[in-house]
C-alpha cells in the first residue's frame, strides 16, 4: 500500500479566493479533514494506450469536418513525474481548450466569437513508459468572462491527470509565456506562490517546434510524491 | 502547511471550471465522437452485489444548486476489492463520472453496493470539480444501513460527531439521497487525503 507524501499546501491556491468571485460560495469554510494514513484507495483506473484513438491526442485532426482548424499550430509536450522526478508512466492526460477565437464548443458558451467547425477542443493520451506526452493543437484565444465587467482569461489549456489514485489527481491549466493577461487574471492569481504560477507557463520549445509547420511548447508536470514499502518496491518492475 | 525540502513542489492546481465537461465528458458538452467517452459505467454488466442507485445535489453557500460540477466516483466491489487490488468481475471498472444536471443540479449514479474495505464501512470516494472550486474536493458516501460497519470505520469515526451526518447517503425508496453542501453549516466533510 502507498503512502503519499502530505500535500504541500503552500503550493496550492486556498479554496477561497474572493477576487475569483465564483470561490465565494463555493469555497469550503472548514479546513479539510487529514484521512488517517493509508486509508484512502491507492489505486485507480489504469488506461493502456487503447483507451485512446489515434487522433485522440491531435486537436487539429480529431474534429475535423472540411479542413483544419484556424489558428497558430502548436506542439505541446513534456513529462509527468512526481516530486520524488520519478517519471509517471501509462497515466492519462485529458486537455479541452477554446479555439483560436476564445470560443469553447460547449452548450454553455455564448460568446461572440464563432465556433470552427474543424476544432472540438478536447484531447486525450497516455503517458509513456518515460512519462512523456504530446499533443498537436492550436493556441487558443483570450476571452472576456463575467467576474468583473472587464475580466478576460489569459490563453490556456486545462489539464488533467489521472495519476495513480484519487491522492495524486490533478486539474490545472496551462499559459503561454509572455502573456500580459497572466498577471491580471484573478484565477491564476489565486495561486500565492509566484514561482507556482511561474511552473503553469508553458516553455516555447524552438527544439521542439517542427520546421515550415508548428511552433512547440513544454510543460511538464509534478504529482505528489510516494513512500514505497519495502515490499512494493520489491515488485516494482512487474 | 508543509514545507518539502529535497522534493520538488507539486504543480499547482486550477479551477476546471465550466466547460470541463469538454474534456471529461464531451457528450455533456455537445460534443460526438471526437474521442472516445470514458466512466460511463462504474460496475459493468456482471458485477455481483446488489444493484443501487445514488443521487443527489450539490448546493453552495447560499443553497443554490451547482449546475456545472463533474463528480468522479471509486469504489470496491461488493467483495470490498478495488480494481488493481485483486479480482474483480470482468467489466467492473470501479470509476466513473457523473455530471450535475445543467438545469437541476441532479446527479446521479447506478452501480453495485460496494462491500466493506478492510476495516473501512463500505463507500464511495468522491472527487468532485466546478467553476469556483480551485483544487478537486474529496468527499466519501457512507451508507445509512451500515450501522455496525460506520460505527467502527476507521475513517468515519475519526469526523467529528456533528458533521458525521454529511457523509451518510439517505435510503429513500429505490435510491440512496446523498446531498453535497459545499459551504454553509451543514457543510459536507471535504478530506485532504
Amino acid at each position: 500500500m502507498s503512502v503519499y507524501r502530505p500535500r504541500d499546501w503552500t503550493v496550492q491556491p486556498p479554496a477561497l479566493t474572493p477576487a475569483y468571485k465564483s470561490t465565494r460560495a463555493r469555497a469550503p469554510r472548514s479546513p479539510l479533514l487529514r484521512m488517517p494514513d493509508g486509508t484512502a484507495s491507492a489505486t485507480s483506473p489504469v488506461f493502456g494506450h487503447a483507451a485512446c484513438g489515434s487522433l485522440d491526442n491531435d486537436l487539429l485532426q480529431n474534429a475535423m469536418q472540411d479542413g483544419t482548424p484556424i489558428g497558430e499550430r502548436i506542439i505541446l509536450h513534456g513529462r509527468v513525474i512526481d516530486q520524488d522526478a520519478r517519471p509517471v508512466p501509462g497515466t492519462l492526460i485529458e486537455i479541452w481548450q477554446a479555439n483560436a477565437g476564445g470560443r469553447y464548443r460547449h452548450v454553455n458558451d455564448d460568446y461572440i466569437a464563432p465556433l470552427d467547425p474543424n476544432f472540438g477542443g478536447c484531447g486525450r493520451t497516455v503517458t509513456d513508459a518515460d512519462g512523456d506526452y504530446r499533443f498537436m493543437t492550436l493556441r487558443p484565444g483570450p476571452y472576456p468572462w463575467p467576474n468583473s465587467p472587464n475580466s478576460w482569461r489569459p490563453a490556456h489549456i486545462h489539464v488533467s491527470i489521472m495519476g495513480t489514485s484519487f491522492a495524486q489527481r490533478l486539474i490545472t491549466q496551462l499559459y503561454f509565456q509572455g502573456d500580459p493577461l497572466v498577471p491580471l487574471c484573478p484565477i491564476v492569481q489565486a495561486i500565492p506562490d509566484k514561482s507556482a504560477v511561474d511552473r503553469l507557463v508553458a516553455r516555447l520549445d524552438m527544439d521542439a517546434a517542427r520546421p515550415f509547420d508548428a511552433l512547440a511548447y513544454r510543460f511538464d508536470i509534478v504529482l505528489r510524491g510516494r513512500t514505497a514499502t519495502p515490499f512494493e518496491t520489491n515488485a516494482e518492475g512487474n | 502547511m508543509v514545507h518539502q525540502p529535497g522534493l520538488l513542489p507539486e504543480t499547482a492546481s486550477q479551477t476546471a471550471g465550466p466547460y470541463v465537461h469538454i474534456g471529461l465528458m464531451p457528450s455533456v458538452a455537445g460534443i460526438d465522437g471526437n474521442v472516445r467517452e470514458i466512466g460511463g459505467d462504474i460496475a459493468g454488466p456482471e458485477a455481483a452485489g446488489e444493484r443501487i442507485r445514488v443521487e443527489g445535489m450539490i448546493r453552495d453557500g447560499q443553497n443554490m444548486p451547482v449546475c456545472d460540477a463533474v463528480i468522479e466516483v471509486c469504489q470496491a466491489n461488493a467483495d470490498g476489492i478495488f480494481v488493481g487490488a485483486g479480482q474483480v468481475e470482468p467489466g467492473f471498472a470501479g470509476w466513473a463520472r457523473v455530471a450535475t444536471d445543467f438545469d437541476t443540479g441532479l446527479w446521479q449514479l447506478n452501480t453495485v453496493k460496494p462491500g466493506a474495505v478492510g476495516h473501512q464501512a463500505p463507500h464511495l470516494a468522491l472527487w468532485v470539480v466546478a467553476r469556483g472550486i480551485n483544487v478537486g474536493l474529496h468527499t466519501r458516501v457512507y451508507f445509512d444501513d451500515e450501522d455496525t460497519a460506520n460505527a467502527t470505520c476507521p475513517v468515519l469515526t475519526c469526523v467529528p460527531d456533528a458533521r458525521r451526518g454529511t457523509l451518510i447517503a439517505r435510503r429513500s425508496g429505490g435510491a440512496y439521497r446523498f446531498d453535497i453542501r459545499l459551504q454553509g453549516d451543514d457543510e459536507t466533510v471535504f478530506f485532504d487525503l
